[in-house]
């Protein structure tokens, strides 16, 4: 079967510096992956780590600087504007900013009927308006109103309206939760959930919040550095992460469940700056189990057991972290 | 629905509010109905010469008296009215449409394309008025078109430059981002998405440079650079008055009281027009 989308080796550089030491910083530092049609994929990380930088590189926002994007068996990454109009209509994009993804003078009506307006789409705009509100729960009565209007979750279903508008087979979804209250978070979620099978669409989602990574991903990869550290199906990631990194995200996430016992491991030190990525192993100078090998040898993504992962030295499920001295 | 009239209403209703909005909105209807309404109002053509009237003081059969040939100058005045009107309109509408389209493309371009034309904004704004008047002048004789070119030639640099800043800003917000995601051309980008967001404060600076059109047009005319002599101009009104001013002072009068109030009327509307519109603003410079 043919991937929906399938990222090679992609590279994202940006340029810095004063004019004489420009020098180029990589955003996305070779990231490979496949989404299958139906399938939705999450990327976890850190603020910084790059995740939106490859959501924007996959949708053609922002120029690659190697590797390649394939959706549906066709090559994108350099197409021109033009050419990858067409494509605009089959893959859309949901961004982090629930009101400020959506034109202040615009209404509602307008905003969800966008897309077909830019893609000379011929329908009848006023019926489209009324299936699409009600596709995400929204009624007539929202049509006239301006995004400022809005509370967070509206505009959320708005913008979720605007990108499933013209039966797109991908979404990329931006941080879909940011800047919402955790029950309008819910609802959200079980929303995209709910289109996703109903649509058959399929997902990449972006985000830093491990709750949306376990309720809606059926893949997922943790991103350090603008590279995949691990990736695997979430719940035998979410049961035991095999790389120092994923482990510690786990651990710090909040667990509803205040009987359960839980270790949390603390990660030192700052991330790195990608001016200055640290040699060997990028996570070595934040990793509890780092070993010399660590700080010379730079580990290759390999498959491991149910998953991928890059590290010297995966985790045994269930482990702790060794006792040792962090400096202060 | 009806919420929707009242919040259409709301700024008329509170401009009327102020005490200088309201005189701002009576100074500018009073004008506009004169230079409407000149042909009915004035008794006597505005270029018929009678030399046995000249110099008339103001009196029943002559409003404002009349000048130096004897035409009578409240049907001057009026006429004048359309002149001064129409120019500032006409030009302070080119100098939008020009200002908006050029600061959309300094803001939204490529970053060569935004320095070179801030470079020939500076170079424009760094003629001084009055020069660059007689330099167009010299080349195109005077007219009524020149007052015109150098008005948008005078407004544009600036209007451009407010375009072109919240361009910039607004060029990397997400909505703007989102609608090139979806695969809206630069052209669509830039005027669905952006140019709605932009404008207001254009218009509300636009509305508060009328008088200073309108002082332009009365300028260049009082010059000899606007409108050729037959046609009235409050700027030709007053240059008539001011060869006689120690001893007919009401030419002079007639010509500068229209310029006074339109000026004052345009002012206080742009300027409560800003209060309504950005109340932070109140009580600033």
């Amino acid at each position: 079967m043919t991937p929906l989308l399938d990222v090679r080796d992609l590279q994202v550089a940006f340029r810095t510096g004063p004019m004489l030491a420009r020098r180029d910083v990589l955003g996305v530092a070779g990231v490979s992956f496949r989404l299958h049609p139906g399938e939705t994929f999450a990327l976890v990380g850190e603020s910084g780590s790059g995740k939106t930088t490859l959501a924007r590189a996959i949708n053609g926002l922002q120029p690659i600087s190697a590797g390649s994007v394939h959706f549906d068996g066709q090559r994108i990454d350099r197409l021109g504007r033009a050419a990858m109009k067409p494509l605009r209509k089959v893959m859309s994009m949901m961004f982090q900013d629930p009101v400020g993804s959506l034109s202040p003078r615009m209404t509602v009506r307008d905003l969800v009927t966008e897309p077909f307006r830019i893609h000379g789409v011929r329908a009848e705009l006023a019926a489209e308006t009324t299936r699409l509100l009600a596709l995400v729960g929204l009624n007539d009565s929202f049509a006239d109103r301006f995004a400022h209007q809005l509370s967070g979750g509206q505009a959320r279903r708005v913008g979720v309206a605007r990108a499933i508008a013209l039966n797109p087979r991908l979404v990329i979804a931006d941080e879909p939760t940011a800047g919402l209250d955790v029950s309008v978070q819910g609802e959200v979620l079980n929303l995209l959930n709910d289109l996703r099978e109903r649509l058959g669409l399929s997902m990449v989602i972006i985000t830093h919040n491990l709750h949306v990574v376990h309720h809606v991903a059926d893949r997922m990869a943790v991103m350090y550095l603008g590279r995949f550290v691990e990736t695997g199906q979430t719940d035998a990631v979410f049961r035991a992460p095999a790389h120092p990194y994923t482990a510690a995200l786990l651990s710090a996430n909040p667990e509803p469940d205040p009987d359960k016992a839980r270790e949390r491991i603390a990660l030192p030190a700052e991330v790195p700056s990608l001016l200055a990525r640290p040699a060997g192993c990028e996570f070595h100078t934040r990793c509890p189990w780092a070993q010399a090998r660590c700080r010379t040898e730079a580990p290759e993504m390999r498959p491991h057991g149910d998953r991928h992962l890059a590290c010297h030295f995966p985790l045994a499920p269930g482990a702790r972290p060794p006792e040792r001295d962090i400096p202060t | 629905m009806s919420a929707a009239v009242s919040d259409a209403w709301r700024p008329v209703r509170r401009l009327l509010a102020e005490p200088l909005g309201a005189l701002g909105i009576a100074l500018v209807l009073l004008v506009i109905g004169g230079a409407v309404l000149a042909d009915w109002l004035s008794v006597y053509e505005p270029s018929r010469i009678s030399p046995r009237d000249r110099f008339q003081g103001p009196s029943w059969t002559h409003l404002l008296g009349t000048d130096q040939l004897g035409r009578d100058l409240f049907s001057r005045v009026l006429h004048g009215g359309r002149i001064a009107l129409s120019v500032a309109l006409f030009s302070t509408a080119a100098s939008l449409a020009i200002g908006v389209v050029l600061g959309l493309i300094a803001g939204y371009g490529p970053r060569w394309l935004d320095n070179l034309m801030l470079l020939l904004f500076d170079s424009i704004k760094s003629f001084p008025t009055v020069m660059l008047a007689l330099a167009l002048v010299t080349l195109f004789g005077p007219s009524l078109t020149a007052v015109v070119v150098v008005v948008v030639l005078v407004n544009v640099p600036g209007y451009a430059r407010i375009i072109r800043t919240q361009t910039l800003a607004l060029k990397e917000s997400e909505f703007v981002t989102a609608a090139q995601s979806m695969g809206a051309g630069t052209a669509r980008v830039l005027r669905v998405h952006i140019m709605p967001n932009v404008i207001g404060p254009l218009l509300i600076l636009a509305s508060m440079d009328i008088p200073v059109v309108i002082a332009i047009e009365a300028g260049m005319s009082f010059l000899g650079l606007g409108v050729r002599p037959p046609t009235p101009s409050w700027g030709a009104i007053l240059n008539d008055g001011f060869t006689a001013i120690r001893d007919t002072p009401w030419i002079v009068i007639a010509g500068g009281l229209p310029i006074i109030l339109t000026t004052l009327g345009f002012t206080f509307l742009g300027e409560t027009l800003r209060d309504v519109f950005d109340p932070r603003l109140k009580g600033r410079g």
